[in-house]
């Protein structure tokens, strides 16, 4: 639309249309509350331009009826906005049960990217078209924001933490990935490509790649490398095996569920959360893990519980 | 009105009861405060603006036409700081403040003028600290000291500017503890609550936010620095901190700050409005409540500026909702304000045509402000230049319009001199239009997705970028104009006589420039503010 000069991005996202259609909306709302400010300022400016400098004008004290008016006026479209803007967001934030998962960690000032079948990308994502992809993110240093304005979502990558963002192009072809916080130095160069791919085309692209092994496996090596079956594997720790997206009870008495920022906070702060009935000895792996690997070895928990992905929110 | 006819120089006044530079740097009179004020944030502006001017040419050229992008975020961070804490917060209530509180409530000065000499030091201490970072090689913070970027991660001189707007914060908060101390106890007889200008009640909500919200910042601040010092693992997870923490702490402070700088604007606006149009003010109570509506709600918004954040949604749509609430205030005061002139007789000398410009680019920043509650619509634009459209069309296009508004309006009062008119009117103009065409644009690129603090950028933002450049070497000729006549009347304008326009307010009763004493009896006050209808010398 408008080639030359474009008013809004690609729609290149399930949800893009959506937020376009809120964003006129608002444009409407704004154009008619500026005409009548600007009109009624211009009319009054004219008809009552001073003549004399005799003039004593009527003096008015104002009119309640009035005040309720433009009160409720105003009142009663923000509440439209407010709930239409509202109920697009908690649709736009809820990942749909199905999606694939990519992970994302930035650092400044790169993003990283690893699909689960082990292929990793610098600031470029390929992902398949019509088909919902879940982001999980973390930061290794400071905090960035994963931004694609063709699909219209955005989230900050804070470090110690995992944010999620999903999509679903509906569009193929290479869309701007964007860093939106500011990150240092080069933020302006964390740049990146989202290429959206027909699913046959994503899969040779996928199949094509440096063939290494999936995270699930690369976190399986780490597994053994790290040693976690001395504990995990003997009875001596908690065992691993079917515990993902479970609600563990921990020793205060409280449950817990088993995702994604829970095993981080256990492997990089054993004793935060202690799992009832097992002493506090875990060492912590904070400093001996990289973001990526942490990512791997949640991968690799959540590949020894037979329905993954379903517990998930 | 026996002292019209004879020129300040012949009088004894304010300015000309005592010369020399010692004179000036120990007075407690806050009319002379307010002038060291004036010299010192219009200093400020034009660092700001200096940098500002160096932006927008960088950005002319996708790869950048002028610097690297280490020093074009230096230069986006100085431009925050100064334009945010050394020009925008001090401006109107340190300046016009200063001068008109006593003033406008008949009184010889304000409840505390030692203290007031004294914010005005600890002020220039802290933009001192702060001007020692930009020379010492700059900062790269951003004005809003982000964790753990700043607390980690950046080598450039964080510390002395953390702290220089930790100690410009003291100021902030004496001034407001005098102004609320000044209207609550100094008030002249027959001075009630609603017969006050409207000013003061802006300038009132004003003080409460700083007394209440600057403390946060300096919390805030003061972690940052701990942090930076000592890695105490607040604000820093690798040590155990939250960054999420950090936001919420400095956007406690820092949005109700952005009320801090539009609502004394809004309370020059009412008086601005009313003298030209010489009309009473259309729902006096109603302009009134909404700027404390204003000032309490402005404390439960800071987690819109935190939608993508990380926080939950449900903090989200509560912190939406709060959001929508300010707009309301905001609207009445528009209505308030269009209403005023309704069957007025409406002169156009340059404070008014500032007013009109505030109203007209105020509208359309609170406006662009639903798009940011909306979560939906805030969720593609944040962090991108929509917001910088957006909170320039309400600090430049509303508050420094009413800043300049007062200016002029005030001017003869402070100086004993009028500007040339023609010439103010002229700048009114190229301001207005200057600033349009800089910022709409910038609305334009943040909805097509261009990141704000971007030294380079993809090629296909370029025109937007070099319409708004244009725009802004306009909007900066603008500024200069005012800057030059305002000097020249110094010495050449015409005597203005204790009250140029005809207006009301006990301010335009004594002699301009107004003695030492402010009146030489206290005025008693008979009659509601802004009597326009009633016989001149009714009041006093």
């Amino acid at each position: 639309m408008w080639q030359g000069f474009p008013i809004r991005p690609d729609q290149a996202s399930t949800i893009a249309r959506g937020v376009d259609h809120l964003y006129y909306f608002l444009i409407a709302i704004d154009l008619f509350f500026t005409a009548v400010i600007f009109l009624t300022i211009f009319y009054f400016a004219l008809r009552y331009r001073r003549r004399s400098q005799k003039e004593q004008p009527p003096q008015i004290e104002g009119n309640i009826p009035l005040e309720l008016v433009w009160t409720a006026i105003p009142l009663g479209l923000v509440v439209i906005v407010f709930l239409w803007g509202t109920s697009l967001f908690i649709r736009n934030s809820r990942p749909p049960a199905a999606a694939m998962e990519i992970f994302v960690v930035g650092k400044q000032w790169m993003w990283k990217l690893q699909h689960p079948e082990g292929v990793e990308e610098i600031n470029a994502l390929h992902v398949p078209v019509n088909r919902p992809v879940k982001l999980t993110m973390t930061s290794e240093d400071v905090i960035h924001d994963f931004s694609v304005p063709a699909f219209r979502i955005k989230k900050d990558v804070v470090p110690g933490m995992y944010t999620t963002l999903w999509f679903e192009a509906t569009k193929t072809g290479k869309f701007h990935l964007f860093c939106d916080q500011y990150c240092g130095t080069n933020h302006s160069l964390m740049r990146g490509e989202v290429t959206v791919m027909e699913p046959t085309e994503y899969e040779q692209w996928l199949s094509g790649g440096i063939r290494g092994e999936s995270m699930a496996q690369a976190g399986a090596k780490l597994y053994d490398q790290l040693a976690c079956i001395t504990c995990h594997g003997t009875g001596k720790g908690p065992p691993l095996v079917g515990v993902y997206g479970k609600p563990v009870k921990l020793s205060d008495g409280s449950m817990v569920v088993a995702d994604d920022a829970y095993l981080r906070e256990s492997v990089l702060y054993p004793s935060a959360k202690i799992v009832a009935g097992y002493p506090p000895v875990m060492p912590t792996f904070k400093g001996q893990v990289t973001e990526e690997q942490l990512l791997q070895l949640i991968a690799y928990i959540k590949s020894l519980s037979p329905e993954e992905g379903k517990a998930r929110k | 009105m026996a002292t019209a006819a004879v020129g300040p120089e012949t009088r004894v006044h304010y300015l000309n009861v005592d010369y020399g530079i010692k004179s000036w740097l120990l007075t407690t009179d806050h009319k002379r405060i307010a002038v060291l004020y004036l010299v010192s944030i219009t200093l400020f502006f034009f660092v700001g603006g200096a940098a500002a001017a160096l932006m927008r040419l960088n950005l002319i050229e996708p790869n950048g036409a002028l610097v690297e992008p280490a020093t074009y975020n230096k230069l986006f961070s100085i431009h925050g700081i100064i334009m945010v804490f050394f020009f925008m917060i001090p401006s109107i209530p340190a300046v016009l403040g200063n001068f008109l509180v006593p003033m406008m409530i008949g009184a010889r000065d304000l409840a505390f003028p030692r203290l007031n000499l004294l914010s005005w030091y600890i002020f220039m201490a802290g933009g001192a600290l702060c001007m020692y970072a930009v020379i010492a090689g700059g900062v790269d913070t951003g004005w809003t000291f982000y964790t753990p970027l700043s607390t980690t991660y950046l080598n450039s001189n964080v510390m002395s500017a953390a702290l220089g707007v930790f100690v410009a914060g003291f100021s902030s908060i004496l001034t407001g503890l005098n102004f609320v101390v000044t209207i609550h106890k100094m008030r002249a007889p027959g001075m009630t609550w609603f017969r006050m200008p409207l000013f003061l009640w802006a300038m009132y909500a004003t003080s409460i936010i700083q007394i209440l919200g600057t403390p946060v910042l300096a919390i805030t601040l003061a972690l940052v620095g701990l942090e930076r010092l000592f890695h105490v693992g607040i604000f820093d997870p690798a040590v155990g901190g939250d960054p999420i923490l950090f936001q919420h702490l400095f956007w406690f402070y820092s949005h109700p700050a952005v009320y801090i700088m539009i609502l004394p604007s809004m309370g020059v606006i009412s008086e601005l409005v009313t003298c030209f149009a010489k009309k009473r003010i259309f729902g006096y109570s109603f302009v009134a409540f909404s700027s404390v509506a204003i000032a309490a709600i402005s404390f439960l918004v800071w987690g819109h500026h935190m939608f993508v954040s990380g926080q939950s949604i449900y903090a989200g749509i509560i912190f939406s909702a709060l959001s929508f609430a300010v707009a309301i205030p905001s609207a009445i005061k528009v209505f308030n304000w269009t209403a005023t002139l309704y069957k007025g007789s409406i002169s156009y000398q340059a404070p008014m045509l500032y007013a009109l410009g505030f109203i007209g680019l105020f509208t359309m920043g609170g406006l662009t402000g639903l798009f940011l509650a909306t979560l939906a619509v805030d969720t593609h634009v944040h962090d991108t230049y929509f917001v910088v459209g957006h909170f320039h069309y309400i600090m430049v296009g509303g508050a420094v319009m009413g800043y300049l508004g007062g200016i002029h309006y005030w001017w003869p009062k402070i100086t004993g001199r009028l500007y040339p008119d023609g010439w103010a009117r002229l700048a009114a103009a190229i301001i207005f239009i200057g600033f349009n065409l800089t910022f709409f644009p910038q609305y334009m690129l943040g909805y097509l997705g261009m990141p704000r603090r971007y030294a380079v950028y993809p090629p296909e933002f370029q025109v937007l970028n070099v319409m708004s450049s244009a725009g802004a070497s306009i909007l900066g000729v603008g500024y200069l104009i005012p800057l030059v006549y305002m000097l020249w009347s110094l010495r050449y304008g015409p005597v203005a006589g204790p009250n140029p326009w005809g207006a009301k307010g006990l301010e335009w009763l004594t002699p301009s420039p107004p003695p030492t004493e402010n009146f030489e009896k206290t005025p008693v006050v008979t009659e509601e503010a802004y009597a326009y209808g009633a016989k001149e010398g009714a009041v006093g």
